[in-house]
């Protein structure tokens, strides 16, 4: 392949790079429990509240920082970092579209999202998170008479204290890990979904990220509860502004699925990688985490990451009810000096209970990528299913792929299987599309594209399609 | 830390009774109790160690043997039924009487360690530790820190021995001791070779075996390497294999599991050289509450080198597999072929298998896969040959043994092939009888 052509598709620019230039109400770095306490008090938030962040802060504290992922990056000062930023003027924040700050909205046109057209044409209502404070929700009402509660978490908490108190940190503990406790101790906004029984939701329900102010560590938190027979579609999309800090983005999400619900969970993460050395770019230390309590429940994660200097997630299914399904379908094309160590676990608790993992990784110029999964079969899991499949593609002499599964089988009713592969774009799959006309560069996209079909099938149709233009960015004229 | 200071009071009870050794012996068993007072036992918390619990090592009080007695008529009901160069030890002491090297060509060299240090210890000196340091894990440094017995094997270049060399590890009963044999194999160029390590012992014997292997083949040289680990299930067994291998190499390790109540392989191919080729095959079986770790790590450190890797895995009544395999390929290692297979068969529902196959590559143009899985025997087929009037258990150890066939199949030497096919047979006696299967199944076929 020509390599020349390949460089220049890795040597692509960001092109969501801009910062929109709003006075934002920011703390000053440092972490201490006036900080939680000065985050809980600018939320109105309750005591059991601060009571609760007090708990994980001092639980943070006594944990130590894990090590074990295969990535490099310089230690983090969690001191030097600000926890709260808000857009000014919180008090008379806008209360529909036409009210929003019109930078804001500017900033949602250069993205390509033009908010209220896009809600309207979709049918999406959008919670959009503008540097930590929700400042626009749509479609509210159409929800609200369906019975589906869709806010910021600030709002829930403040509004339906008893469901928050009931669910929040109980598929992900305060305590989980490192970076789960430091959410819990600071988290600042997120989403709240309650899907009451036997109701589907009648629209795809969407947030959209943005990381603004620099310097600050984006800590959101979303709880998403499907009661019997309820149904859900949750989209999560994330850009950021090119910027040289490191910002570090610990969020942790939360699904509860109850008898016979389904969640959809989908992410298409973009946020800036860093410059060609790896300089700047965001840290994505993510933790994900679905339980499917009731019997026959569903829980299905799909995942396109093309941005984060460094990505570390593991969406994850517990799977307690019996027959409930756990799903995993990934995408991760990394480039320039990425690195990512990603992957699922899906732990089999219940009987008859199923699970399906696809990872699709695809690694360019220096970049590192891993998977890491683990499959868990406890003792009374009777008729469990896994199957798992992990390819990876190599594009440059540079890049590294890496696959790390673990199965911790206990059963002998069970079934698990795994497959990877690794290689690179055959010369002889570019030389067939070429002998019929095909350019080499769209022979490469198609391929890269037929590669990652699997996945992008499990996508909403919206985000299909971005995720299909994102890919074509990503390794715009790099690969071919 | 205490648990560690046991070995240490033993190493030093010993290390005074062997004053007479060369300095840089001395200096290594130094390095290496050094290294094992300072990291102790693994613990699960290491994740190299994630599965595999060694308490019942480190809490153990292990002597040291100090004869190498043994019936020989229980030796040789032990012994594998095979035309072979043999060195004996016993409880890691040489036995001479059980060894038999006759007629070794004088391009051969087998002996044991302790000769080879008197005969010349300066050419021992070299690449004893060469492949596997002190620091590779608290057994290797242990075993450095006790090195006194083993097996040297030098063949000289263009060499093809024909028959195998055979080194015999027996267990005896009685007060629990521990061995530390080290084997260092030197493959001279285009040197053709079979090696086997045989395990075995007294049925009620409760030892502890810290073998370490190191195994160099120069250009071109070929090496099979079989080890039966058919130790009494009351026997503790950790091995760390090293094979370095330079261009254009071919070796094959037909790794065999049957005994031993905690049971660890480390097995490691450095491939060097262009054209190198590396085998692993694998095969272990648990039953009661064997547990059975097999860790292995192929490094493609050079351009067209080739591996290939199955193992299998059968699993009974509380017993615990662990498979770990990992395909490294360096930077800049194009054009290499790496695959590997883990397949288990779980035939209690209170067996356990960890599996966890690796690959960690760095370079473009490669062709690497791993597949690993894990469930029971297809009922249709079950069902299938029932249809034909074979009853359950019968159909149930035949696929059983079929299972098993894709690596035995490939055991080139009938009298391993056949004390695993009968040991599996043995050791599933509830579930089939081999001997009489076999026999059916030629009745039927008649």
């Amino acid at each position: 392949m020509a390599t020349e052509e390949m460089e220049q598709l890795v040597r692509r620019d960001y092109k969501e790079g801009f910062v929109t230039d709003i006075e934002s109400d920011t703390l000053p770095p440092g972490l201490d429990e006036n900080t939680i306490a000065f985050i809980s008090n600018k939320k109105g938030e309750p005591e059991w509240m601060l009571e609760w962040r007090l708990e994980a802060f001092r639980q943070w504290q006594k944990m130590k920082e894990p090590s074990w992922a295969h990535l490099n990056y310089p230690p983090i000062d969690y001191q030097s970092i600000s926890y709260f930023s808000a857009p000014k003027r919180p008090e008379d924040r806008p209360q529909s579209l036409d009210e929003v700050d019109p930078k804001l909205l500017e900033t949602y046109e250069k993205l390509g999202i033009p908010l209220h057209e896009r809600a309207a044409l979709a049918g999406v209502a959008v919670d959009a998170v503008f540097d930590s404070v929700s400042v626009a929700t749509t479609f509210k009402k159409q929800l609200a008479e369906a019975g589906v509660i869709f806010c910021s978490i600030s709002e829930a908490i403040r509004d339906y204290p008893e469901l928050v108190k009931q669910y929040l940190g109980t598929v992900v503990p305060q305590n989980d890990n490192y970076f789960a406790a430091l959410n819990s101790a600071v988290f600042t906004d997120g989403s709240f979904v309650f899907v009451p029984e036997g109701v589907t939701c009648p629209m795809e329900l969407s947030t959209y990220f943005r990381i603004n102010a620099a310097n600050t560590g984006q800590f959101e938190r979303t709880l998403i509860i499907c009661e019997s027979r309820a149904q859900v579609s949750y989209l999560e999309g994330c850009t950021a502004p090119m910027r040289d800090e490191n910002q570090l983005h610990a969020a942790v999400v939360e699904l509860v699925a109850l008898d016979d619900a389904y969640i959809k969970y989908s992410t298409v993460q973009n946020w800036y990688p860093g410059d060609e050395d790896g300089k700047g770019g965001i840290y994505n230390f993510v933790t994900k985490r679905g339980e499917c309590r009731g019997a026959r429940s569903r829980i299905s994660w799909t995942q396109v990451e093309t941005g984060s200097a460094i990505t570390w997630k593991y969406p994850s299914c517990v799977l307690r009810g019996k027959d409930s399904i756990g799903e995993f379908y990934s995408v991760a094309v990394t480039n320039g000096r990425q690195q990512a160590d990603t992957g699922t676990k899906m732990i089999h608790i219940g009987e008859g209970t199923r699970s399906y993992i696809v990872a699709k990784g695809i690694s360019a110029g220096k970049s590192d990528q891993s998977y890491r999964g683990l499959v868990k079969i406890g003792p009374r899991a009777k008729g469990a299913r896994n199957f798992t499949q992990c390819d990876s593609l190599l594009i440059g002499d540079k890049s590294g792929a890496h696959t790390f599964p673990y199965q911790e089988i206990g059963n002998s009713t069970a079934k698990v299987e795994h497959e990877a592969t690794t290689s690179k774009i055959g010369e002889d799959q570019l030389f067939y599309c070429q002998s019929r006309g095909i350019t080499e560069e769209d022979a490469v996209s198609m391929i890269v594209n037929g590669f990652c079909k699997d996945v992008f099938q499990e996508l909403p149709m919206e985000f299909a399609v971005e995720a299909e233009a994102l890919l074509n960015v990503t390794l715009e004229g790099a690969v071919g | 830390m205490s648990d560690t200071q046991t070995f240490l009071d033993t190493l030093n009870a010993r290390s005074q009774q062997c004053e007479a050794e060369p300095t840089w012996i001395a200096a290594r068993r130094q390095a290496g109790a050094a290294r094992f007072e300072a990291i102790g036992f693994p613990t699960r918390r290491d994740e190299e160690w994630k599965y595999t619990d060694v308490r019942s090592i480190a809490q153990g009080n292990f002597a040291l043997a100090e004869s190498a007695e043994f019936s020989q008529a229980q030796a040789a009901a032990l012994t594998l039924p095979l035309d072979a160069y043999r060195l004996t030890f016993v409880d890691g002491v040489f036995s001479s009487a059980l060894s038999d090297l006759d007629a070794l060509p004088d391009s051969v060299q087998v002996l044991p360690l302790s000769k080879a240090l008197i005969d010349n210890h300066e050419a021992v000196g070299g690449p004893l530790g060469r492949l596997t340091s002190v620091d590779f894990s608290a057994f290797a440094a242990l075993n450095t820190a006790f090195m006194e017995e083993g097996a040297v094997v030098r063949i000289a270049p263009g060499t093809v021995v024909e028959k195998p060399i055979l080194l015999q590890f027996l267990s005896r009963a009685g007060t629990p001791v521990m061995s530390h044999p080290r084997i260092l194999v030197e493959a001279g160029g285009r040197s053709e070779a079979t090696l086997i390590e045989h395990y075995a012992g007294e049925t009620d014997a409760t030892n502890f075996t810290n073998v370490v292997a190191e195994l160099m083949l120069d250009r071109g040289a070929i090496l099979n390497h079989y080890k039966l680990q058919e130790a009494p299930l009351g026997d503790m067994h950790v091995a760390s294999i090293h094979v370095e291998q330079s261009r254009d190499t071919r070796y094959s390790s037909y790794n065999l599991n049957l005994g031993g109540a905690l049971v660890r392989n480390d097995l490691i191919s450095d491939l060097n050289g262009q054209g190198a080729e590396t085998n692993f095959l694998g095969l272990f079986f648990g039953q009661g509450r064997q547990h059975v770790d097999n860790h292995t790590k192929v490094n493609h450190n050079a351009p067209l080198t080739f591996s290939n890797e199955n193992y299998k895995g059968i699993l009974d009544d509380r017993a615990h597999g662990v498979f770990n395999g990992k395909v490294y390929v360096k930077r800049d290692s194009q054009k290499i072929e790496g695959f590997q297979s883990n397949q288990n068969l779980l035939l209690s529902d209170r067996a356990h298998i960890d599996a966890k196959p690796e690959l960690e590559i760095y370079a473009d143009d490669v062709k690497c896969s791993h597949g690993t899985t894990t469930g029971q025997l297809d009922e249709e087929a079950v069902y299938a040959l029932r249809t034909r009037g074979i009853d359950e258990a019968t159909a149930r150890g035949l696929l059983t043994l079929a299972f098993a066939g894709e690596v035995l199949d490939q055991v080139a030497l009938d009298a391993v092939a056949e004390r695993v096919e009968l040991a599996v047979a043995g050791k599933l006696p509830e579930r089939f009888n081999l001997a009489g299967l076999v026999e059916a199944a030629v009745a039927l076929n008649d």
